[in-house]
């Protein structure tokens, strides 16, 4: 690679780029250098600025101050439509597909002209979408919308944009983020073939082996600033981004079942069958959960775990039964099976954005005395410190990884009975994950907290389960505890 | 879908020929009756390019209506120039007016520029009532000239223009523009990374939606020979254009005249009832809006796309 890209000048150069929201510094003096068939790893813990300094690139944001040099131009504080066209594609972490067009003609509206006159579709440009639509693996499902596709389709769609117009730079925000391992292989091969196509490329995820295996070299930043450059395997031996960004190893501590003593398990699941239209998304799925147990329901993207939490939280129809302590909760509301103590914390967040940090907690423990809350409050701003600081500002205007934590924090504030985590680990930073499941450990062992955790991360799904369900295709197809995990049903997920 | 837009045009061509027998045979008050709902309908389809498409609530579709309708009367009023030329003025008036209006407004996110657009109609009310030499304040402007007298040609005309205005505003929705418009409604964060200047694109559909709901204004007071703030600038007569086109299909163009149409003529029809006659249309658009988000022809759509 270095000898291909050593001998010209760089495709990109960012000089001491510099992003400030108010008083907060999100971005710091950032300098580095983009060669044209190279992928450049951006990673840091979350809120570092590693979003942000991609949008200010891409025109999103409007940097404070510094150069942002494409082929010998400055283009820092275009907006964005020009710096797309001169030659720059970005693939966003969340998006909204068109939902009433298909998949191709998705893509087609990324290849349109931005021209008030363009009143005709043009053949030539079909053409093009479908050889793009083929190039990223979509070609079988280019005649679809995109609301019948599964999640990693979606997430190729938008690498599909982000390349329909031959871009010379490519900006890619946590594409690994949510997919499977298999999928996860699959987009770096795609990735790395934008690279091999002479394209520069930036790139951001915590999925850090990934990233490392990906990437010719890596930046790692810290509140906005540059730590460290070089090779992958330099940089994450640095004793600063071990520090603030990789963390520890995450330990195992499973009780074994018979060590729980009720009589009759806490939440039971008797054979629940949940239809969305003819499609079924649960079939004849049975679990329990006895008191103060830890359990890991596994499963791929699409098999049905949000479905059965939801089912659980009363969200939605079921046939066969769901009873707390031996009561069945069918006929109760949602919003009163959550009073009781059964606590979702949904993979979609729902935060509410337009309100602070601080007002987000407050509503979760809207129900407490005073003195509870605020004790409760200053238990979790120890759990995730950057909360704490973070009080004022708007819900919506986190990052992603500061987002989650927002999440699970006002999940904890209703101080639930049985606690349901729904892909807690999404976008997280290792060292958040780490500092996230201490807090867990501690929770297990000094509270008589119960709790169902889906995920498909097993790597963070095992130290913390007592027994694991894994869930495939709307059926549970193993149970067991999470040591005979890697070698029953491993596969595919280790 | 190819298919179906093909049937879609094939069922609005029967519709509209045999919407233009209809002065042979029925009465003059029937005429009357859809001439208003023709224009009507194009007030509708107007709403419907910058709410379904660019995504953009236009709180103030009588703005644009009111600014078209009573330049066209006031010059005709105060220069006698002919209709056609004073329609033409209208059009571009409330173009010009659009454009002034949605510059700074489709800079503000959100519902900010919807009620950006219901100040403006607040202000161009006023203005009417304050400046009553002008404009015939509150008893309204007289017209002197009239387009024609015959009922039957009045009809043609309004069924004609409703026809051409569709045609171009349904085909603009589905072109490359609409799609950016879609797109930009939707995500405009990643529409401008893709490369689109959105304030250029919604500032087109507004201008786009200005010209038209101006110019079919301004054919409207020339039918009527009087140009009234009830008629044509009034919150509630802007409630009922919005009514029309949800009722009727949100990002379906043509669905919008046809809840012009409904709304009219059921109006009409419900009016020996008196006040009741508002409640019912109003409880019926409600049903409608609840339970059929996607109105008559998305209601329509959808049982074709599961067939
Ligand atoms: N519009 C905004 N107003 C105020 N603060 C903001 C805004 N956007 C981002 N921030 C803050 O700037 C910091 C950097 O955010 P950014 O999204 O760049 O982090 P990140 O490195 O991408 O994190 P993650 O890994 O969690 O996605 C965060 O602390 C965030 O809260
Ligand atoms: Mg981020």
């Amino acid at each position: 690679m270095d000898a291909v890209s050593g001998n010209f000048a760089p495709t990109l150069e960012v000089r001491g780029l510099t992003k400030r929201f108010g008083g907060l510094t999100a971005v710091k003096n950032l300098s580095f250098d983009l060669r044209a068939g190279e992928i450049f790893g951006l990673i840091g813990p979350n809120g570092s600025g590693k979003s942000t300094a991609m949008k200010s690139i891409m025109g999103i944001e409007r940097p404070t101050s510094g150069e942002v040099i494409f082929q010998g131009q400055n283009v820092a504080g275009l907006p964005a439509h020009k710096i797309a066209r001169q030659g720059f594609g970005m693939v966003f972490q969340h998006s909204r597909p068109l939902n009433r067009q298909t998949v191709l003609e998705n893509i087609m509206v990324a290849l349109l002209p931005d021209s008030l006159l363009a009143l005709f579709h043009d053949r030539a440009l079909i053409e093009r979408a479908e050889a793009i639509a083929e190039r990223v693996g979509l070609g079988a499902v280019m005649r679809r919308k995109p609301p019948t596709l599964p999640f990693a389709d979606l997430r190729r769609l938008e690498l599909a944009k982000a390349i329909a117009r031959d871009p010379k730079v490519v900006l890619v925000d946590e594409p690994f983020a949510g997919l499977t391992l298999a999928e996860v292989g699959t987009f770096s091969e795609l990735i790395a073939g934008f690279r091999d196509e002479g394209r520069a490329v930036l790139l951001v995820d915590h999925n850090v082996k990934s990233v490392a295996a990906l990437v010719d070299r890596v930046l790692a930043m810290y509140l906005g600033e540059e730590i460290c450059t070089g090779a992958a395997s330099d940089v994450m031996k640095n004793e600063t981004v071990r520090r603030v960004y990789l963390g520890g190893a995450i330990e195992t501590s499973a009780r074994p079942e018979t060590s729980f003593h009720d009589k009759e398990p806490l939440l039971q699941v008797e054979n629940v069958n949940v239809f969305y239209g003819k499609a079924q998304a649960l079939e004849n799925v049975s679990i329990h959960v006895h008191k103060s147990e830890f359990v890991s329901v596994v499963g791929l993207n699409g098999a049905g775990k949000t479905t059965l939490f939801n089912a659980i939280s009363g969200l939605l129809p079921y046939t066969g039964a769901i009873k707390r302590g031996g009561e069945p909760l069918r006929g109760t509301s949602a919003a009163k099976i959550a009073r009781d103590g059964i606590v979702q914390c949904p993979e979609s967040r729902e935060l509410f954005g337009e309100m602070t940090v601080r007002e987000n907690l407050d509503l979760g423990g809207y129900h407490l005395a005073d003195d509870v809350r605020d004790k409760q409050i200053e238990w979790l701003f120890e759990l995730f410190p950057i909360l704490r600081e973070r009080q004022s500002q708007l819900a919506q205007t986190l990052s992603g990884g500061e987002q989650q934590m927002l999440a699970i924090g006002r999940a904890l504030m209703m101080q639930p009975k049985i606690l349901i985590l729904d892909e807690p680990t999404l976008g997280l930073a290792p060292v958040i994950l780490e500092q996230l499941s201490k807090a867990l450990e501690r929770l297990r062992q000094t509270s008589s907290i119960t709790m169902l955790l889906g995920e498909q991360n097993v790597t963070f799904a095992l130290p913390h389960a007592d027994r694991v369900y894994v869930l495939e295709h709307a059926r549970i197809v193993w149970e067991g505890d999470p040591a005979r995990f890697a070698a029953e049903a491993g596969e595919g997920y280790l | 879908m190819g298919l179906f837009t093909s049937r879609l045009f094939w069922i609005a061509l029967l519709v509209i020929a045999f919407a233009a027998t209809l002065p042979l045979y029925v009465s003059g008050y029937i005429l009357g009756l859809l001439t208003v709902a023709f224009y009507f309908g194009v007030f509708a389809m107007s709403w419907d390019l910058l709410f379904g498409f660019a995504g953009e609530v236009n709180f103030g579709p009588t703005f644009l209506i009111g600014t078209g309708a009573y330049t066209a009367g006031i010059i005709n009023n105060l220069y006698g120039v002919s209709p056609y030329i004073c329609i033409f003025i209208g059009a571009m008036a409330a173009v010009v007016a659009g454009f002034i209006l949605a510059l700074p407004a489709l800079r503000v996110r959100g519902p900010y520029f919807g009620l950006t657009t219901l100040v403006a109609v607040l202000m161009l009310q006023n203005f009417i009532v304050v400046f009553a030499e002008l404009t015939g304040g509150e008893i309204g402007l007289t017209i002197p000239d009239v387009i024609t007298i015959n009922a039957g040609a009045n009809y043609w005309l309004a069924l004609g223009f409703m026809t051409v205005s569709g045609a171009v505003l349904y085909g603009l929705s589905q072109s490359p523009i609409g799609l950016v418009l879609q797109a930009s409604g939707q995500d405009p964060v990643q529409a401008g990374a893709l490369g689109f200047n959105i304030v250029k694109h919604k500032l087109f559909a507004f201008v786009v939606s200005a010209f038209f709901s101006g110019l079919s204004g301004a054919l409207l007071v020339f039918y009527f020979g009087t140009a009234s703030v009830g008629t044509v600038v009034d919150v509630a007569v802007g409630v009922n254009v919005i009514v029309a086109a949800v009722l009727g299909g949100r990002r379906t163009v043509i669905g919008a005249a046809l809840g012009a149409v409904f709304l009219i003529v059921a109006g009409e029809f419900l009016r020996p009832t008196g006040e009741l006659a508002t409640f019912i249309v109003s409880a019926v658009a409600l049903i409608v809006v609840l339970f059929f988000p996607g109105g008559f022809l998305g209601a329509a759509m959808s049982r074709e796309a599961r067939t």
